[in-house]
């Protein structure tokens, strides 16, 4: 089974993101910030990771960093999922190993969407 | 949230409307695009928009639901099916066959917001050694001056850009501006849009090389579509080819194309001949 870890401080779209992903056929996992995801990623490496980027403690871009230089940690796909939508974060992201990026707010279909653009998912799950 | 009652109806009353057919599963994606229509109209809640609808008491709310729920027309690369054939066989095969210097024209007869006649100008941007140094024109028509408009200014919003089209292309072709997502000039100048009845005679359209007729013959009965792609036939290349919507088909729609063998999709002109190969090369899409 595929795995995800969806990191993200809010609750509702910790919610939201797990019951697409479920039906999608994912097994998820939470985090509520990027330390919480890196202590997750250390006990196993999801498949993918969907990454908010304002968070406490440490932020999604601090997380993919340090995710990038772990080992095995180029493994997981990384797709942002933010309210941060200007070119300049996106391109901050991609250059530090992000995938894909969705810009909140979303829907089922751009996550199937973006789940499909990494490999992740097959066409018409929905 | 929903019910179920409420559910059910708005997927009987989105069949009868539009043919949409949304299964069991789809709550999420209703509320999602349904929602904005509730702060638009100032209606309190999902069940009471579909008790306007069930009384009928508002033809411009019920319009409004169908066309939030039928967007689906303006994705980028819609379908994905039809974009691969256009860079893995299309255009190598119209390349090969045609002398150099001869411009290729495409015509995208239901280009709606600019969409799909934009997804093409970037495939050729992305697959620059599929035409060479050859012209490529690209044509958008629509009937409605509202959607060319659109089309003209290339600006769409975040949930438009993020479905069918990935973030590094999105980097690589489009600008914020504002709120919106512009496709930037290199684009946009490939791509020319006019206002087109497809009911109107094609004179002085002149011969295209492929023709993109997406989602709008299913809104004509039968007579008009057979005329359609009658007429169609007439201003396409002996060789070219015809694309149609994913549930779109020409069987038992006149003799005037036949389906491209194991190319879903696409279609060619009855008289052509069948020896059209995939390019063997792998081209980006």
């Amino acid at each position: 089974m595929k795995t995800c870890l969806v990191v993200d401080d809010s609750g509702v779209v910790r919610k939201i993101a797990r019951r697409i992903l479920e039906r999608l056929g994912f097994l998820v996992e939470e985090a509520v910030n990027g330390q919480n995801a890196l202590e997750s990623c250390d006990r196993a490496m999801p498949d993918v990771i969907l990454l908010d980027w304002e968070m406490p403690v440490v932020s999604g871009i601090e997380f993919l960093r340090l995710l990038r230089a772990r080992e095995g940690g180029t493994v997981p796909k990384v797709i942002f999922c933010t309210s941060l939508n200007d070119m300049s974060h996106i391109a901050e992201a991609l250059e530090a190993g992000a995938d894909e990026y969705i810009m909140k707010p979303f829907d089922d279909e751009i996550l199937h969407e973006k789940l499909e653009a990494v490999g992740l998912a097959e066409k018409d799950l929905l | 949230m929903i019910n179920a009652s409420d559910y059910d109806f708005f997927v009987r009353f989105l069949k009868q409307k539009s043919g949409l057919q949304l299964s069991d599963d789809k709550h999420y994606l209703l509320e999602s695009r349904l929602m904005p229509l509730l702060r638009k109209f100032d209606v309190p809640d999902f069940s009471k928009l579909a008790a306007m609808l069930r009384d009928g008491s508002s033809t411009i709310i019920a319009a409004a639901v169908v066309e939030a729920m039928t967007t689906n027309e303006t994705l980028f690369f819609r379908d994905k099916a039809p974009f691969e054939d256009f860079t893995r066989t299309m255009l190598p095969a119209l390349s090969a066959a045609r002398p150099p210097g001869h411009r290729l024209r495409i015509w995208c007869a239901a280009a709606s917001s600019g969409q799909e006649p934009y997804s093409l100008a970037i495939l050729l941007l992305e697959n620059p050694g599929l035409v060479g140094r050859r012209e490529v024109e690209i044509l958008g028509t629509d009937l409605s001056n509202d959607v060319l408009d659109r089309a003209r200014a290339g600006r769409y919003n975040q949930f438009e850009v993020q479905r069918g089209m990935g973030v590094q292309m999105l980097m690589k072709y489009f600008t914020k501006v504002g709120d919106s997502w512009e496709v930037k000039e290199q684009v946009r100048k490939m791509v020319q849009f006019r206002k087109f009845n497809l009911l109107e005679p094609f004179s002085g359209m002149g011969t295209f090389d492929i023709v993109f007729c997406r989602n709008v013959l299913i809104y004509f009965d039968p007579p008009t579509k057979t005329d359609i792609l009658a007429r169609i036939a007439r201003v396409l290349a002996p060789d070219g080819y015809l694309v149609l919507g994913a549930a779109e088909t020409v069987i038992g729609v006149g003799e005037a194309f036949k389906p491209l063998p194991q190319h879903r999709c696409t279609y060619v002109p009855c008289a052509a001949s069948m020896e059209r190969r995939p390019s063997p090369f792998g081209i980006k899409v």
